[in-house]
């Protein structure tokens, strides 16, 4: 990091700084090869390098936000009293509901299942209505997996599955998967085959060479049939029907992922949102190994938030589960669909939630969006959304990645370090929950002692 | 003449809508990112932009010619667990968005159509979803 110069008089000579290889958070992609040029005077990044359009929409977009760092019923309110209206509501509940994480660093993820475990409350992450199906299909039948450093240098035939990365990782294709040279892919995009399988034709089919329109709802019978092609079984002449994808099409893949030398299956949301969930992931594991018999083949889920892939460790290797576990008996419980958060308030379950970096009052379903209307909401984030709009207590706080550090995992589960770009007069999620945390200690040892 | 929301929410305040369907069918709608969805959340999902974005969905040439829709045009969705009031946007050529299906950046216009069971996974049907797709005519 650099500071380019000092400023005399800041609407002159602007207090400018240039923060080198700072890393993107919007998106699982991670990038770590940012250059930021940040206003220190205005509190603001005016320029990203390397950045892609939904990159510089995140560095640009981020300042400082005029508005209270703490707000309880919508009220201003001191960060002291904020954190202890939290506390008392969180501790005062049977079930207490904690969500979100994907956009917090590793740091404050921990202190958020840590104050579930005390708690006895229940932890479950953005994942669980992402890659929460892909999650489950790891533990069905495993993942044959790779860094995207390995894709960059290897692959030579790059498969995606289900997404659409031109608009939603838009650098996948030029820093990892598509375009760029590697150690065994000299000439880049030209050594590389790339395939698109979706439903419909998204602006990421003229990067691939062949794009592939499946029938909505029949991934799994597209994969299903693919794995008993690879595996040398027969499959029934109404797969064209039933697919909507010819036999042709379908042998002519079967031939190329057999004969690659490398090969990569990258899968998005049309799989998991949809009928079959983890079954659909499932399948595509399970071709990924099965195509192991023949050569080298690889499949990885395409992360969405800059830190899911973070939570997803985080809550691993804190209770053994990735997403959707409840401390309520005292020890750690993953149960996928009793205890994921759209189930819980759905249902009427939680009577209280602290809501991290999230947004579900503008992506669940409307029932739950209801139930979580009826119970205190506690909230951290670093803009005004829907869901911090209803919250009993909001906390405003430092956007990661550009106002603090910490440690973010890329898609591919390499930890990055962040660099901060310039500080924010708001706290870290970090802050605010090692705050809220203490605060329910001495509630608990309060209690101690009066037991005693 | 105005961006289509906009065009939309002046026509709601002059309360210049009614609620005459011209024609209605069942689509299959798919809510996905898009570039604007993902810039626009940036600015803030409180904002204009944003609500904009994320309630503006995308038909195929023919449909939007059966059901008699231009850009900018009022449509509703529903569905057995809701209805939403969003704009037509550009059209997309036959060949890229399939007949029947329609598109629509996620967001609280996609949510409001969402049946919360997840059939004991955690994750709800967010595409995928067989919708009324009706032409609100204005008058």
């Amino acid at each position: 990091m650099t500071d380019k110069a000092t400023s005399s008089s800041a609407s002159e000579t602007p207090n400018i700084r240039i923060v080198e290889d700072a890393t993107c958070t919007f998106c699982g992609c991670v990038c770590d090869d940012m250059d930021l040029t940040v206003d220190l005077d205005a509190k603001r990044i005016i320029k990203a390098k390397n950045a892609c359009v939904l990159g510089r929409a995140w560095f640009l977009q981020h300042g400082i936000e005029d508005h209270p760092a703490a707000l309880i019923d919508g009220r201003e309110a001191s960060l002291d009293e904020a954190m202890d209206e939290a506390a008392r509501i969180l501790h005062d509940a049977k079930f207490p509901i904690t969500y979100g994480l994907s956009d917090s660093p590793c740091e404050a993820q921990r202190v958020a299942v840590a104050i579930n475990d005390l708690v006895r409350g229940n932890v479950d992450t953005t994942t669980s209505v992402c890659h929460g199906p892909s999650g489950i299909a790891f533990q069905g039948v495993g993942e044959s997996t790779a860094t995207l450093g390995e894709v960059r240098n290897r692959a030579d035939l790059v498969i995606y599955w289900g997404g659409n990365p031109a608009e939603s990782h838009p650098r996948h294709f030029t820093r990892y998967a598509v375009t760029p040279k590697g150690r065994y892919i000299p000439n880049g995009r030209k050594d590389r085959y790339v395939v698109l399988v979706d439903v419909r034709k998204t602006p990421s089919a003229p990067v691939a060479n062949q794009f592939i329109q499946v029938k909505p709802g029949r991934d799994f019978e597209l994969l299903w049939t693919l794995r008993a092609l690879v595996r040398g079984r027969r499959v029934h002449a109404d797969i064209e029907e039933l697919t909507g994808v010819s036999r042709e099409v379908v042998d002519e893949l079967v031939e190329r992922m057999k004969n690659c030398n490398y090969g990569v299956l990258f899968f998005g949301m049309g799989l998991t949102m949809t009928r079959g969930r983890h079954f659909n992931s499932g399948a595509l594991l399970a071709l990924a190994t099965d195509l192991n018999r023949h050569t080298h083949f690889v499949a990885k889920p395409v992360r969405g938030h800059g830190n899911v892939t973070g939570a997803d460790n985080v809550v691993s290797w804190q209770t053994g589960y990735p997403f959707g576990v409840n401390f309520h008996r005292g020890y750690p419980r993953f149960n996928p669909g009793e205890f994921t958060t759209v189930d819980l308030l759905a249902r009427g379950d939680a009577d209280a939630a602290l809501m991290i970096a999230t947004d579900p009052a503008s992506n669940f379903p409307k029932r739950a969006i209801k139930h979580l209307k009826e119970i205190p909401l506690i909230t951290l984030d670093a803009k005004p959304t829907y869901t911090s709009r209803q919250a009993k207590v909001a906390f405003m706080v430092a956007t990661y990645g550009i106002n603090t550090g910490g440690t973010v995992y890329r898609m591919d589960d390499v930890p990055i370090t962040l660099r901060p770009a310039f500080e924010s007069p708001f706290p870290t999620d970090e802050q605010i929950l090692t705050g809220i945390l203490e605060r329910l200690k001495e509630f608990k040892a309060a209690e101690r002692k009066k037991a005693a | 003449m105005a961006a289509p929301a906009l065009r939309y929410n002046l026509l709601l305040r002059r309360n210049l809508l009614r609620d005459v369907a011209v024609a209605a069918e069942q689509m299959m709608l798919i809510p996905g990112r898009s570039s604007k969805q993902g810039t626009s959340l940036n600015a803030g999902k409180l904002k204009e932009e944003y609500q904009t974005v994320t309630s503006t969905i995308e038909l195929n040439e023919s449909a939007m010619r059966r059901l008699g829709l231009s850009v900018g045009d009022p449509v509703r969705l529903s569905c057995e667990t809701g209805q939403v009031d969003v704009v037509c946007g550009k059209p997309r050529k036959d060949e890229d968005l399939p007949d029947g299906m329609v598109f629509i950046p996620y967001g609280p216009a996609s949510s409001e159509l969402m049946e919360s069971d997840t059939a004991g996974s955690g994750m709800p049907m967010s595409k995928q979803m067989m919708v009324q797709v009706e032409p609100l005519a204005g008058s």
